[in-house]
């Protein structure tokens, strides 16, 4: 299953598109409406932001437990040439294969319940039988023997799966991340850091940790229990919808942030959500993250007017130290201007939602 | 010499204490160069001191910027004083010793962090718990770095930017560490505006 999809699958609802090259990759109309626009108000700053993650609003990203939308097949391809390319992006510490199980059933039973039209799953005992239909994937196995999949169990669900993955073990009241498939990171290395505790592999991130951010958020997350998940945004700006912006690659990827004008900002700059969702896993008792990523065009975002002059406002006002981590402040002026255009002063409406 | 002074950094920066004799069934001592000066600290600390040398292992190597106090190590009187003459000469016998050291062991690193680093991450991979193991800075402040590009380390980085012995970019060398690598991380300086290299200045040495 390396690149050997077979996605008859571009038959309407997913978009045949890139993420690299000609950079294909755009929103329909209805993709737009949906966007997971992460503010709730006119300006930013770090906090825990967390809540359950419960069914939301029907259409929108927060309905299923693990979003499925138009770009599936495209991501799930373009992971495929990443790992190609570099399989060190894809690893987990040798006791991580059981937390690796419980995620792949996590995720089959999930999708299978969410999207019965694309996923399926029936379980004779151990015996189970998953079709996923957008890859054209017929797969009979035995749960908890890894000798019957391709891959490992976390390497074969998270092929799968759009977003990127990490596995926590929980030990010493610390979470250890030990495993992790990361191909559409926000500029960093899975190599580097796994196997680093919670405050380690946090440690570059500026101003959170003098806020008690992240001790709040791991007192938080070791109280995380089985079947309530919880999830919280994050965010940061990317030029070209690429989703492989790993620091192994960063002298390829680096010099397109010297490439911005006002003509080309709103094609070239996209708004980069992070949907991280967390899951405490049954039998292993480790920590799931999702780190689902969704980039959106300036052009596109600022075809819902509230989220034009939100977007202008957090983007003008963000604290340079923010803006320097997350990689955009040599652009953060011309982004600013571009979407001025776009921000008439008007009050906007609390929350993220396109028109409330 | 005495204990190195860092200012204050990222959390995944190493950070060392003082050497302090703990009981134990064995005292595994691993220091390079200056490392030596706080091992003779260390065992003149001891309450007994004639019963804590009976039952201690040290490994030496000379330090990165070739200070080498074997002698002072050799004349303590230890169970068994090792010189290797550098960390690769010195790391299989490290690991050799790890395969019979019981639970119970006090660890105890002295010296570089290359060498403090390298020995911490072979024992904790044999499965001892990181309270078992103190550690000390002396001496040389150089840096082993990983190369996040080519995932290339090179040891003993005096200057920022540096050269990836491996793979020739133009590296920037950041606080983040990782402890299953003992290394800090190397990223690419000039990947934005390629050519441009700001000059390269002495921060470790």
């Amino acid at each position: 299953m390396s690149l050997d999809f077979k996605p008859g699958a571009f038959n309407g609802f997913f978009r045949d598109e890139t993420f690299r090259d000609d950079f294909t990759y755009r929103n329909s109309p209805e993709g737009i409406r949906r966007f997971p626009f992460p503010f709730d108000r006119d300006d930013y700053m770090y906090s825990v932001n967390m809540e359950p993650h419960t069914s939301g609003r029907k259409g929108s990203v927060f309905e299923h437990t693990f979003d499925v939308d138009e770009h599936y097949v495209s991501e799930m391809i373009d992971r495929a040439k990443v790992l190609a390319e570099d399989p060190l992006r894809c690893q987990s510490l040798p006791h991580m294969t059981l937390a690796g199980w419980d995620l792949l059933e996590l995720i089959m039973e999930s999708k299978a319940r969410d999207y019965p039209q694309w996923f399926s799953l029936t379980k004779d005992g151990n015996r189970w039988h998953w079709i996923n239909r957008p890859l054209g994937i017929d797969q009979t196995f035995t749960f908890l023997d890894e000798s019957t999949l391709p891959y490992g169990p976390f390497e074969y669900i998270t092929r799968q799966t759009q977003g990127d993955f990490s596995l926590q073990d929980e030990r010493d009241n610390d979470l250890w991340m030990d495993a992790g498939m990361i191909t559409s990171q926000a500029d960093w290395s899975l190599d580097f850091d796994i196997g680093m505790s919670f405050m380690e592999w946090h440690a570059p991130v500026p101003l959170a940790h003098e806020k008690g951010i992240f001790d709040r958020a791991l007192k938080f997350l070791l109280k995380l229990q089985h079947g309530a998940p919880v999830r919280r945004f994050n965010w940061t700006m990317t030029v070209n919808p690429l989703l492989d912006t790993a620091p192994e690659t960063y002298p390829k990827w680096g010099p397109t942030r010297t490439t911005l004008s006002q003509d080309n900002m709103g094609n070239k700059m996209h708004l980069r959500v992070e949907l991280q969702a967390l899951f405490r896993l049954p039998r292993s008792n480790a920590v799931a993250f999702s780190i689902r990523c969704y980039l959106g065009k300036f052009e596109e975002l600022v075809t819902v007017p509230k989220w034009g002059r939100r977007l202008h406002r957090v983007v003008r006002d963000l604290h340079p130290d923010l803006a320097a981590y997350k990689g955009f402040l040599r652009n953060r002026d011309a982004m600013a201007q571009w979407l001025s255009a776009y921000d008439d002063g008007k009050p906007t409406s609390p929350g993220w939602w396109p028109e409330d | 010499m005495t204990k190195t002074e860092f200012p204050p950094a990222i959390k995944s920066r190493p950070v060392y204490g003082v050497l302090a004799p703990r009981p134990g069934a064995l005292h595994l001592i691993v220091a390079d160069g200056d490392g030596a000066a706080a091992v003779t600290d260390l065992l003149a600390k001891a309450s007994d001191r004639a019963s804590m040398l009976a039952s201690t292992h040290i490994i030496y190597t000379p330090g990165p910027d070739g200070t080498d106090r074997s002698a002072d190590l050799a004349a303590l009187g230890a169970a068994q004083c090792y010189r290797a003459p550098t960390i690769p000469t010195l790391l299989p016998r490290l690991q050799r010793v790890l395969i019979d050291a019981h639970m119970g062991t006090q660890f105890y690193l002295a010296g570089t962090e290359g060498l403090i680093g390298q020995a911490e991450r072979d024992i904790m991979a044999t499965g001892f718990p990181a309270t078992d193991i103190q550690k000390e800075h002396r001496g040389s402040t150089v840096r082993r770095v990983q190369c996040v590009h080519c995932k290339g380390i090179t040891e003993n980085v005096a200057t920022d930017p540096f050269k990836c012995s491996h793979c020739g970019l133009n590296l920037y060398v950041r606080d983040h560490y990782s402890r299953r690598l003992a290394a800090f991380q190397g990223v690419n300086i000039d990947a934005e505006d390629p050519g441009q290299i700001p000059q390269s200045v002495v921060k470790f040495k």
